[in-house]
């Protein structure tokens, strides 16, 4: 089963954690057959929301919601149960910065 | 001969449902499933042992039907959706009859319940419910009145926390060794949290409140006897030497009485005798904590014959080691309360004036109480009198209530007014 592990920080704490660590620990994972993907992101500040309303495409800056911490990077993962994805999301870097959510993937219903 | 045959049905249901629950939870993979194919093999030895008679193992029969009952209503799904082809997993058609229900499996269900109700990824406020519904075998609308939830909502709480199992794959499996401390420790709070909600109903009237205290009790000796590790005997100690005072606590009219006050006499001695020996096994094992240090306060209390032969110097040494594996301001009020005992008053005053002014504790009642009752030996009546009225004033308990508004009176007569 699929887990997304995502990583939240804040704002201050972005760099907190060196990326070579954190290329090392994606490094760790894809060695062992547990990582699909991984990938850091830009800070919020960078961020765009896109909308469909009424079918026509709205644009706005930033995200939906003013929070403390934000989306800093996310491990997609693959493990056999929640111990599993729980264990590897705690290996994680900045897990000890900030949070790691860690959410189940859903499969389309198609 | 069907009445028989009913009461007999009702014994195995009480002895058995929850380790057939367990197992079927375990070889369906889903907590619906398991409890409707449950009750459908129960429905069906109703049915069937008039007429053929009680199988030889009552068990394995009940989980071998309800397991043939549930595969029965996925195939019949699966007509109506050609697309679903797994409507055999692996785990339902390929192992062995036997091995579903010898006794060392169907004891490992019951942890592997216990283990997934108490999953730490679930919400706090739904393990508790889920432990007591599948494990304990309470109904939700029972678990909604003990904790004064109105039953949709208990049972909306149920249900999502399932989903979650479901949807995250919360596994079904007692934790490995590195993890075990840890989530061992949630188990064991759940339980505790339980057997407290029964001991000090934390409001209304103490009696109507479904019997938790027992339920937590058995609970942990299930924990024991299937995980006999030191810290789960040091709890079930625990909760049995509290248990051994019930009927001390309160007098006729249901008010509370002190444990220095209670007569000794009614402390049950075999729940003592039980509690204590646990707690024994614990300390010696050398790998005990925080419940098993309780549990040896428990017992230096019910050591003693009267109240004053109590050892307060043992009791304040067993605190400072509780403070020290898990400082807390509640732990630290307790420690005072014992130094109050061995060394007087004002030194109990002195450390619960400290707490206080570090801003903890300021809304707790049993705080201001405690600053009450030393105040009051201290013969320092008008701040005993204002220290209570502060308790009062956040107690909920109607027992609390009472003891507290009967302190108040006996301090008022001739000071105020």
């Amino acid at each position: 089963m699929k887990y997304a592990c995502l990583v939240y920080l804040e704002t201050d704490k972005l760099h907190a954690v060196k990326d070579t660590e954190c290329a090392a620990c994606g490094d760790g994972f894809r060695s062992r057959g547990l990582l699909v993907a991984a990938e850091a992101l830009q800070p919020v500040e960078t961020a765009t929301t896109v909308r469909v309303r009424n079918g026509r495409v709205t644009v706005t800056d930033g995200p939906f919601a003013e929070t403390k911490e934000q989306l800093a990077g996310f491990y997609l993962i693959e493990a056999a149960d929640l111990n599993e994805a729980i264990q590897i999301a705690s290996k994680i870097p900045p897990a000890r910065e900030g949070s790691v959510e860690v959410r189940p993937v859903r499969q389309l219903e198609v | 001969m069907a009445d028989h045959i009913q009461e007999t049905v009702d014994a195995v249901y009480t002895a058995e449902s929850r380790r057939v629950l367990a197992t079927l939870i375990r070889l369906l993979g889903d907590f619906d499933a398991a409890e409707e194919a449950m009750h459908d093999a129960f429905r069906a030895a109703l049915e069937q042992w008039p007429r053929d008679g009680v199988p030889a193992n009552p068990r394995a029969w009940l989980v071998s039907t309800g397991r043939f009952k549930a595969i029965d209503a996925k195939r019949r799904l699966a007509r109506f959706d050609a697309l679903d082809d797994t409507a055999d997993g692996p785990e339902l058609g390929t192992v062995d009859p036997e091995a579903w229900t010898d006794r060392d499996s169907v004891e490992d269900d019951r942890l592997r319940l216990i283990f997934t109700c108490c999953h730490p990824a679930l919400a706090p406020d739904a393990q508790i419910p889920l432990t007591l519904r599948e494990v304990c075998g309470l109904t939700t609308e029972e678990i909604a009145r003990t904790f004064l939830v109105a039953a949709p909502a208990m049972a909306q709480r149920i249900v999502r926390a399932k989903g979650k199992i479901r949807d995250a794959r919360i596994p079904y499996r007692v934790p490995e060794a590195p993890e075990l401390p840890e989530r061992l420790d949630a188990a064991l709070r759940v339980i505790y949290l339980v057997f407290n909600e029964g001991y000090t109903a934390s409001s209304g009237a103490a009696v109507t409140r479904y019997d938790l205290s027992s339920e937590a009790i058995r609970l942990g000796r299930l924990l024991v006897d299937l995980l006999p590790e030191p810290e789960a005997m040091g709890l079930l100690g625990l909760m049995l030497l509290h248990e051994s005072r019930r009927a001390a606590r309160a007098d006729a009219a249901g008010d509370l009485v002190l444990l220095e006050d209670q007569d000794r006499s009614l402390w049950d001695r075999a729940s003592i005798a039980e509690g204590t020996a646990l707690v024994g096994r614990a300390l010696a094992s050398r790998r005990f904590g925080p419940y098993t240090v309780q549990g040896a306060i428990a017992a230096c209390h019910a050591a003693a014959r009267e109240a004053a032969a109590t050892d307060w110097d043992d009791i304040v040494r067993l605190y400072d080691a509780l403070l020290r594996m898990e400082p807390s301001p509640v732990i630290a009020l307790n420690r005072a309360v014992a130094v109050a005992m061995r060394d007087g008053p004002a030194e109990g005053l002195a450390i619960v004036d400290d707490i206080l002014a570090r801003g903890e504790l300021r809304d707790y009642r049993l705080a201001h109480a405690a600053r009450g009752e030393f105040c009051r030996r201290l013969g320092r009546s008008a701040e005993a009198r204002s220290a209570f009225e502060r308790a009062l004033a956040l107690a909920k308990q109607e027992p609390e209530r009472r003891f507290l508004e009967r302190r108040i009176r006996d301090l008022g007569l001739g000071i105020r007014d």
